[in-house]
């Protein structure tokens, strides 16, 4: 089940993705419409974070083009967000709570430019609205899993971008934060903004997404949350792991294959 | 102690030289290794470190003379192959990252020390002075090579200052870094490209062995003091300075010692002053921070104490003896009678012929202590289903840490109840 849209915010054609000869995804192809709240679904190992960060063209791909709002991702960077597992960053860092969310209005100055009156005032907004403004002198080291994590999304709302792609924002939050979060998640979606969310708590998801991406290295479904989220499809997201497929990935790491036939 | 002050009146314009060169020196490499430190990187700095060695000597061999351009340029060359090669091991082999910097370390350096020795056995009357390259000498520094090395330090600051929200970005948050279109690889390569540069012209204060610590230690002093990356940075050259003036100082009263292992025991002791004394990270003052918390808590327990012998007998006010209380708790001895003196000086207690009274303060402030007790057990069978014989020990250390605000929040949640799980009334003001 996998429903292809007219005039994609993004189109994913044929997209295999490998870490060290071993692919991870193997020839997705998808197209998403605008203005969703979209999950990207599956199991640990699946590929859920690959996908997003060979969108946003942080790991290379092995086949296949992604076109953003019909155009590469050089030319409408300035609409895209990302907002990265909190994990990776060194929440020790000397900074404050508002020097990371300034650091979303970097995009927009580019190089060499300093955080002018009018970008700070725009971070402060984006703290309220995520209930933060409290704490935006606050060393970051100090915070709570969930306010780390609305500190990363305040960052993403200060790059007032078109197109969010966050992974994993529900990760180790709170009760009260993952409702804080969804609720604003929904309200972009209402003003025409899509956001693609990694996430992996399946009985949530059924409550918070529009459109659905089921993917277990490669891709099992996407369309609107009522034609995917059938027990069939889910069942073959989670369940009988594709053992042959993982076989053959492991032996192309071990021998080094080229996943593409020299041309 | 008259060097001293011929040193430090800064009279001979040699000192000067000397002093403003190593001040430069230290500090560019503490500014840059500032970043070095934020980034996790500091043995790729050692790396570079000894890897200049060989630069150094082969650009001599090349040239003949010790023209500083020339040997910055071999330096430069040498350190950045590190570089390059530590990069293709840990993409191309299975070896991980410190295997590689262990490997190209020792190499570089050994292939360095093989390069000096046949230079200081060719009889080439120009060599004498090479060696100090190992150890550092920052009274050396004088005249055309004080200009090149200073321009280069200059220029680091300067470079450092343009690329510092940059810098900061790709230090925090690399892969943000790149989404939103930041070039970072070449961000990247203007950075290693400084931290080579800022080797470069600290091996001539602290010599390539201990160059490292002059890019490591000043920011790692500095991290304890502050949470701001700008004072960070600022305090790591200020602490750089302080080494650097004091390895000129020692490197001018006795020629013969070595700058560069002064300077590391410089910076080091600021670091340890830095691990203990610090306020907020510091060693000393958790210590104290935890001192201070035993002792109030103690403090509390004493007017606890009274207040339930108070509601024994039913008379807050009467006078009670050390044995009355002792016989109640376990007290240590000694340090209860210093207790109860402070608490007297506060004016919770009164003493009268050794014999000990609650004043009104005293008695609300153990009734305030017996209150969260007592409530925060009701509050944990109630709320987390905790058996009442468990909830004791736990009240015993949360009736210490509720703040007004929580108190409030409290009473309102559990609203105002009479008893707690033993029965005992909770006592309200």
């Amino acid at each position: 089940m996998i429903e292809q849209v007219q005039n994609p915010v993004l189109e994913i054609h044929d997209l295999t993705v490998s870490y060290d000869k071993k692919p991870v995804l193997w020839d997705v192809d998808l197209s998403i419409p605008s203005g969703k709240l979209v999950g990207i679904i599956g199991p640990n190992g699946a590929g859920k974070s690959t996908l997003i960060k060979a969108v946003m063209d942080l790991i290379p791909t092995n086949s296949g083009y992604i076109k953003l709002f019909d155009q590469s991702l050089g030319e409408v960077r300035n609409r895209i967000s990302y907002v990265p597992q909190r994990e990776t960053v060194d929440w020790d860092f000397p900074a404050s709570v508002l020097d990371v969310v300034i650091m979303g209005r970097y995009g927009k100055l580019g190089l060499f430019k300093r955080p002018r009156k009018a970008d700070k005032e725009v971070a402060m907004e984006c703290l309220r609205k995520v209930g933060m403004e409290q704490f935006s002198k606050r060393q970051i080291s100090q915070l709570s899993g969930g306010q780390q994590q609305r500190v990363f999304l305040a960052r993403a709302l200060a790059q007032q971008a078109d197109f969010y792609f966050m992974d994993e924002p529900f990760a180790g939050v709170d009760a009260a934060t993952e409702k804080a979060i969804i609720t604003l998640l929904r309200e972009m979606a209402d003003q025409d903004k899509t956001v693609v969310v990694v996430h992996h708590d399946l009985q949530s998801a059924s409550n918070y997404f529009d459109w659905v991406i089921l993917l277990n290295m490669r891709l099992v479904a996407s369309g609107p949350i009522e034609s995917v989220f059938t027990q069939e499809l889910l069942q073959e997201t989670y369940g009988g792991k594709l053992t042959l497929l993982s076989d053959v990935s492991d032996l192309m790491r071990k021998e080094q294959y080229p996943h593409r036939e020299a041309k | 102690m008259e060097t001293f002050f011929d040193f430090f009146s800064f009279r001979d314009p040699n000192v000067r030289y000397v002093v403003l060169g190593s001040i430069l020196l230290t500090s560019s490499s503490a500014i840059v290794g500032s970043f070095t430190f934020l980034k996790k990187k500091a043995l790729v700095g050692d790396a570079v470190a000894h890897a200049v060695l060989p630069g150094v000597c082969l650009a001599f061999l090349l040239h003949g003379t010790k023209n500083p351009f020339i040997l910055i340029a071999g330096a430069f060359a040498t350190g950045w192959l590190s570089l390059v090669l530590i990069d293709i091991i840990v993409a191309k082999s299975k070896l991980k990252e410190d295997t590689a910097i262990g490997l190209i370390l020792s190499v570089f350096f050994g292939i360095g020390i093989l390069l000096l020795t046949m230079i200081q056995h060719s009889g080439n009357a120009a060599q004498s002075g090479l060696d100090q390259f190992l150890f550092g000498k920052a009274a050396s520094l004088v005249g055309q090579d004080l200009w090149a090395f200073a321009a280069v330090a200059i220029t680091l600051i300067i470079v450092v200052a343009m690329f510092f929200k940059e810098f900061t970005i790709i230090s925090f948050d690399e892969n943000f870094a790149k989404s939103i279109g930041f070039p970072v690889r070449a961000l990247e390569l203007v950075l290693t490209t400084l931290t080579v540069l800022a080797v470069v012209v600290g091996i001539q204060a602290v010599g390539v062995v201990l160059m490292a610590a002059m890019l490591i230690t000043p920011p790692a002093a500095a991290r304890f003091w502050t949470d701001k990356i700008r004072t960070m940075i600022i305090l790591a050259a200020i602490f750089g300075s302080l080494s650097g003036l004091t390895g000129a100082y020692i490197s001018y009263i006795a020629p013969a010692m070595p700058t560069g292992p002064w300077i590391v025991v410089v910076i080091t002791s600021i670091a340890f002053v830095s691990f203990f004394f610090a306020p907020v990270k510091g060693i000393l003052y958790k210590l104290l921070r935890q001192r201070r918390i035993k002792n109030m808590m103690e403090e509390e327990n004493i007017l606890k104490l009274l207040y339930k012998l108070g509601e024994e007998k039913k008379d807050f006010y009467e006078s009670r003896t050390i044995s009355d209380i002792t016989s109640k708790r376990g007290f240590d001895l000694s340090l209860l009678q210093s207790r109860m003196n402070k608490l007297r000086r506060q004016g919770y207690l009164n003493k009268l012929d050794q014999q000990w009274q609650l004043t009104q303060e005293g008695k609300d402030k153990g009734q305030r202590i017996v209150k969260l007790h007592r409530l925060w057990e009701v509050y944990l069978t109630k709320y987390l289903r905790i058996a009442p014989d468990h909830v004791h020990e736990d009240a015993e250390t949360i009736e210490h840490i509720l703040t007004p605000e929580l108190e409030s929040r409290l009473e309102k949640l559990l609203d105002y109840p009479e008893l707690d799980p033993h029965q005992s009334k909770i006592p309200y003001r």
